[in-house]
């Protein structure tokens, strides 16, 4: 995947870079001199225990937060700086729809085109040519013209991860995405990923504590505890005694335990 | 009666403009409301409401027409509270307790020093499209045709800051500015449907339509369209009931709304019931 994944970064460079990213709120420290690299076509798993500070380092990442000290480069530049952001693709922890929210999987995915698009534009054939294909790689397809509120709770996450596949990113970041969802929807997941980083080179940046189902892909585990404890691929975590996936109710108390 | 004069009780001049205004009202508004009903701020338009009547009190007094002034504070009014709520001040329900008493208190102080407590002020606060001027349809019809353009442009975007916020300011669009859009639209929907159906009124011809539209629909496309449709269906129903039984306007346009409501939520309710027994039995 080395040549599509070169493409996908315009060039050599990380898709996105932290450096010794330092963050408090008022007093309380929340996260320390903590480096984050993500490669096109690189799967990286970022856990921790709750209050670890995934949340607040997610926020730096994207540009929502500015770090105390230490540099963040998303596409090799400030994230708030970049322009064109159908290049990231986000997933939202739990996105929050209104229950009554007439709304169908085809709409909720057709905003996934805007970033790409520009906001102001209306879709063209080829926008609505990218939300079928990425309707058909969670799984949706069929179900493109239902209410999103009718769906399942998996089927809804689907839904949400094709929004972020539609604008065909080079870097997809997901914040807990299939916490509390069932195997189906957590196998179509593993297999969208997997396609969007062997076919399209593009890099992950997962946040979960819930690798089960993509243990086997994972390239880097990144464990997080205020500072980084571990960085590096899930067999050196299993020489600790961690498995990601045989054991996988073990990944949760070890990082509670962790000090 | 000719065959081609407008049928009772449309055949009068003065109800063929408030029917005009009308009309304009019922599509623009529930446009509107659609987005708000998703934000959940389906009240925004009344707060509004009440700030405006400051407005038109700020007119009376410095004698300005108040179309002009209350379009002015309602414009202040909408983007101070999208302020309020986009640096978390205040929750949203206190940033409406705001806007709604602070309003409705300048409004009388203003209303009363320009010693305008009389029967017009009724028209403003409860509607009368049967007194509306030309001047007045010119101002409905180009402030509603910003807004339906504005919403047929800016749909999508728009439908994606409303459900989700956070994601669409990952994604780079412009929240704040949307939404500081929306509350202008907000505003100008309420000061134009201000003379039809009146300040305390405003409100329900943006929600109730939608709250109707939300039952019948399968999509956000088809909840918009719905809800226009039964905006139109209520300004209709509710200007002929007034000529016919001659009823106050803004109240009974609203009523029709309400009803239409009612009998939504009991056949949808009866429906699902129907079919449940059909697959069961």
């Amino acid at each position: 995947m080395g040549e599509a994944g070169a493409a996908a970064a315009d060039g050599a460079g990380p898709l996105l870079e932290a450096d010794r990213l330092r963050f408090a709120y008022v007093e309380e420290p929340v996260l320390e001199d903590v480096d984050l690299r993500v490669a096109p076509g690189e799967f990286v798993a970022l856990v921790g225990p709750n209050g670890s500070g995934k949340s607040t380092l997610l926020k730096l990442l994207l540009g929502s937060l500015r770090p105390g000290s230490g540099t963040v480069r998303l596409f090799g530049r400030d994230p708030a700086a970049v322009r064109d952001r159908g290049r990231l693709g986000f997933v939202p922890q739990r996105p929050t729809l209104a229950s009554e929210t007439p709304a169908t999987v085809e709409e909720i995915v057709a905003s996934g085109r805007l970033p790409r698009r520009g906001w102001w534009r209306p879709l063209a054939a080829a926008d609505r040519t990218a939300v079928h294909h990425a309707l058909e790689s969670v799984g949706l397809a069929s179900l493109a013209g239902r209410p999103v509120t009718e769906l399942s709770g998996g089927q809804q996450q689907r839904a949400f991860i094709a929004r972020a596949f539609a604008s065909d990113p080079d870097l997809l970041v997901l914040d807990e995405p299939i916490a509390g969802v069932d195997a189906e929807s957590q196998r179509r997941f593993r297999d969208s990923l997997v396609h969007l980083l062997h076919e399209h080179g593009a890099g992950v940046l997962l946040v979960s504590h819930e690798l089960a189902a993509v243990a086997e892909d994972v390239d880097r585990v990144v464990v997080l505890k205020r500072r980084v404890l571990f960085d590096g691929p899930p067999s050196e975590l299993a020489a600790s005694g961690v498995s990601l996936g045989v054991h996988s109710e073990d990944l949760p108390l070890w990082l509670e335990g962790l000090r | 009666m000719s065959a081609l004069t407008p049928p009772y009780p449309f055949d009068l001049g003065f109800m063929q403009r408030a029917l005009v205004a009308s009309l304009i009202v019922g599509v623009f508004a529930p446009m509107i409301g659609t987005f708000l009903v998703q934000k959940r701020l389906a009240l925004i338009g009344d707060g509004i409401g009440h700030v405006a009547f400051a407005g038109v009190g700020a007119g009376l007094l410095v004698g300005i027409w108040p179309v002009w002034t209350a379009l002015a504070f309602a414009v202040a009014g909408a983007l101070g509270v999208e302020w309020l709520r986009e640096r978390r001040r205040v929750s949203g329900d206190v940033a409406l307790a705001l806007l709604f008493y602070s309003g409705i208190a300048l409004g009388v102080v203003l209303v009363s020093a320009a010693d305008g407590l009389d029967a017009s002020i009724l028209g403003y606060l409860f509607g009368q499209p049967l007194t509306v001027t030309d001047d007045e349809i010119v101002t409905i019809a180009v402030l509603g045709a910003a807004i339906v353009a504005m919403v047929l442009l800016l749909r999508r975007a728009l439908f994606a800051v409303v459900t989700d916020d956070e994601w669409s300011r990952v994604a780079g669009l412009p929240s704040a500015g949307l939404n500081s859009l929306l509350a202008v639209a907000t505003a100008c929907g309420v000061v134009a449907a201000m003379r039809v159906v009146g300040i305390l009124l405003v409100a329900a011809l943006m929600v109730l339509p939608v709250a109707s539209g939300q039952l019948l629909a399968r999509s956000f496309r088809g909840t918009l369209a719905w809800s226009v449709a039964i905006g139109v269906l209520s300004v209709v129903i509710g200007l002929t009931l007034t000529g016919v039984f001659d009823l106050a306007p803004g109240g009974a346009i609203v009523l029709v709304a309400a009803a239409v409501f009612g009998i939504v939520a009991a056949v949808k309710r009866s429906a699902p019931r129907a079919l449940r027994q059909e697959e069961h039995g």
